[in-house]
């Protein structure tokens, strides 16, 4: 009896002392967690500083002054919801924001099918030299910068540039117009341009992404009698699921927040056929002096872009899945 | 956190102050204590932000260092539209002594430019011909064409049809046409004759149909009318009979196919240089290009005034000083007055603005005027300028009614003109309301 409560008693000490050893450790490792965690924090410090005082300010200021009417100069009045409201009541500001999204077929769209079609048939013959002359030369309109394609292709696109004398060539001479100053055909053209610059990115991402895609599932279904057609859509296309997400992300910003290329061709003419958010937001902000209502559409639109965007990325996590 | 907290509470504060607690310079004024402001003898330099592109500026301050060697300038310079974009911000962080000035009426609203009346005082400018300044005098309510000056010009630029003589020869019009239906009859002979008539640019951001428009108003109506438009004088309308009459006039070049096809792709370059290779018989342009197509097509452009209406009518155009201003914050004003004065009344600087930059002179009526040779556009267009004077037909530009309505109306709606998307009444009311909007706003 004595000596059970004894061996009870040393177990509990036991315990007692093992449950000390672990609260030590784990005090001990909590400590070690927060000097590690402070490092951390003192070496990401400098971004969120950046981030904060270059992203997140300018953001937040945006959202105050479209809250204000202002000239940008002398002292502001407070204006409500009423820059928000214009924007709703002026066809010229909802007009542009159908503008960009009719653009975003040219921006996002067409590269996206197009640089699929094309990183498949690179695929086909991906060892060859030929590959990386091909992959090359359709990557180049990426590293152009964006005023200077505006410009190669306005001269392009004029009454008499490259693309009517092609068409004056073809006998087609009857179709040749100033692309960029027609009313039917300004915004497409623009479009054009886009898509031109764009396509280069979208077929590298999807070329890279094909490359990991395991060639046995290739080899299985050659096994199975797949054409390549049936190989194209049953295997590459499912693959490449995140790239395609990527693609459309980041062309359709690009769509929607386009002011480069516009600016450079048409700034916004014929008669408003080609105004965009972003050329409108520099027009009313430094043209008309209205810092207000700029900041309102570049809220307006900084939210369009998320709403469009942010469904898009639950499609390539369900891929993941 | 702390941190993005902190800057977040500092940028709650209303932007540009609240409205009790101004913190814009108040209006500021000339400072010279008696007798004549000069530019004294002690080394001066003065801050000088000048459009690029343009000889003239650059050539009046070489030689006012060249007679006043203790003043020199310190120049910055940029395109016209990046001047407008910046004008209020410059004037406020850095102020220029000289500066090359956009539409003034908000500047001086903004008490950015300083009051130049002293000055006028003291140089005697109030003495010129009251044309000349009109256009930089803004009023307490900041509208245009009356109350104390806040700018000067280097010159003053007028408009009208420029024409290629050699082409003008080929479908037999040998002299300038007296009435609008001369010029009528003259287009219309260039278009049977495969010459492409009219060339004007009206691609892009630029409208440029508002110059045949508005010298097309000035044949049907008066020029006074239309300057309380462009002045926002109250009740004040573009959307007249007369005006419709011009818009309607305009339409009708339009649909008898008088402009180059592709009007609404041509930019101001494109329209000189298919001119400059006698491409298009006529141009609507200003006099700035007249020292430049001297030198181009010598002997071979002739200039003349939109005809009025009816023979023996009165001419009227377009005619604008370019503009220079002084901050309201800067440090060597006298002296920049000084400079402006001389541009107007020395002999060597009057013969550099005519001979550089092709335009009149600003000044006294009978001032000392270069010799011109008579077979020169400039000798042309100078007199037609005098024959402005005479007619008082001098207008400003429709495009400078405010700060916007020429890049955010006139453009958009001239280019829907020309695709017959708008007809001459749909322009004006369009024009009208949009006026209404950016003034009431």
């Amino acid at each position: 009896m004595q000596k059970r409560s004894t061996t009870i008693r040393r177990h509990r000490e036991d315990e007692a002392a093992a449950r000390f050893t672990t609260d030590r450790r784990r005090r001990a490792l909590r400590a070690r967690r927060l000097r590690r965690g402070g490092l951390a924090l003192a070496l990401t410090a400098p971004a969120v500083l950046a981030y904060v005082v270059f992203v997140i300010r300018p953001i937040a200021m945006t959202v105050q002054y479209s809250f204000y009417k202002w000239d940008g100069i002398t002292p502001s009045t407070w204006a409500g919801l009423s820059n928000y409201v214009a924007i709703l009541h002026n066809p010229e500001l909802s007009g542009s924001i159908v503008n960009a999204f009719t653009l975003i077929l040219f921006f996002s769209f067409v590269p996206v099918a197009l640089g699929l079609f094309t990183a498949n048939a690179i695929r086909g013959f991906a060892t060859s030299r030929l590959a990386v002359v091909a992959r090359t030369v359709l990557f180049l309109p990426q590293i152009i910068p964006l005023v200077a394609a505006g410009i190669m292709w306005s001269w392009q696109l004029s009454t008499d540039g490259v693309v009517n004398q092609v068409f004056r060539l073809l006998g087609l001479g009857r179709l040749a117009r100033p692309w960029l100053g027609d009313f039917g055909t300004a915004l497409p053209a623009v479009g054009v341009i886009g898509a031109w610059v764009l396509f280069g990115l979208c077929m590298l991402l999807l070329l890279a992404g094909m490359t990991k895609i395991d060639p046995s599932l290739y080899e299985a279904a050659r096994v199975d009698g797949a054409g390549p057609v049936r190989e194209f859509f049953s295997i590459t296309l499912p693959s490449l699921r995140q790239e395609v997400v990527v693609c459309l992300t980041v062309t359709i910003i690009a769509a929607l927040a386009s002011f480069d290329i516009v600016y450079i061709a048409t700034q916004g003419g014929p008669g408003n056929r080609t105004l965009v958010p972003g050329l409108e937001i520099y027009y009313l902000a430094f043209f008309q002096r209205q810092v207000g209502s700029a900041s309102a559409l570049a809220v307006v639109l900084m939210l369009l872009v998320l709403a469009v965007v942010l469904p898009l990325q639950s499609l390539s996590r369900e891929g993941k899945s | 956190m702390i941190l993005g907290t902190a800057l977040a509470l500092a940028a709650c504060s209303a932007p540009g102050g609240t409205a009790g607690t101004s913190t814009a310079a108040s209006t500021g004024s000339a400072t010279f204590a008696g007798g004549s402001p000069t530019c004294g003898t002690s080394p001066v330099t003065l801050s000088t932000y000048i459009e690029t592109g343009f000889p003239l500026p650059k050539n009046l301050t070489d030689e006012f260092t060249k007679q006043y060697p203790n003043v020199t300038f310190k120049i910055r310079e940029d395109q016209f539209a990046v001047i407008t974009q910046n004008a209020p911000r410059v004037l406020v962080d850095d102020p220029p002594d000289l500066m090359r000035l956009p539409q003034v009426s908000g500047l001086v609203k903004d008490g950015l430019l300083l009051n130049l009346d002293p000055y006028a005082k003291a140089f005697g400018w109030d003495k010129w011909p009251a044309s000349q300044l009109e256009q930089m005098r803004v009023d307490a309510d900041g509208r245009r064409g009356d109350g104390p000056l806040y700018a000067m010009g280097l010159n003053f630029s007028m408009t009208g049809v420029f024409y290629n003589k050699d082409l003008a020869a080929t479908f037999g019009m040998t002299e300038a046409p007296k009435t609008l239906a001369d010029l009528d009859a003259a287009l219309k002979k260039a278009k049977d004759a495969g010459i492409t008539p009219i060339v004007q640019f009206n691609g892009g951001a630029t409208g440029g149909l508002a110059f045949p428009l508005q010298g097309l108003m000035a044949s049907y109506g008066d020029a006074s009318a239309i300057n309380s438009w462009i002045y926002q004088k109250s009740g004040a309308t573009i959307d007249t009979p007369t005006n419709l009459q011009a818009a309607q006039h305009l339409q009708q070049w339009i649909s008898s196919g008088y402009f180059a096809s592709d009007v609404n792709s041509i930019d101001y370059a494109t329209m000189m240089s298919r001119f400059i290779d006698g491409k298009s018989a006529f141009i609507f342009d200003g006099d700035w290009e007249s020292g430049n197509l001297d030198q181009k097509m010598p002997g071979k452009v002739g200039f003349f005034l939109m005809p009025p209406a009816q023979a023996g009518g009165k001419f009227g155009a377009m005619s604008a000083p370019l503009t220079y201003g002084i901050s309201a914050k800067a440090k060597h004003a006298d002296c920049a007055a000084f400079f402006l004065n001389w541009v107007a009344t020395n002999q060597q600087a009057r013969t550099i603005d005519v001979q550089v930059g092709g335009s009149h002179p600003m000044g006294p009526a009978d001032a000392f005027m270069p010799a011109v040779d008579k077979n020169t556009v400039t000798a042309q267009t100078l007199a037609a300028g005098a024959q402005i004077g005479a007619d008082n037909g001098a207008m400003d530009f429709i495009a400078n009614a405010t700060g916007a309505i020429y890049a955010k109306s006139w453009t958009p709606n001239l280019q829907k003109l020309v695709a017959g998307q708008i007809d001459a009444k749909g322009l004006l009311t369009a024009v009208q309301a949009d006026y209404k909007t950016q003034i009431g706003s």
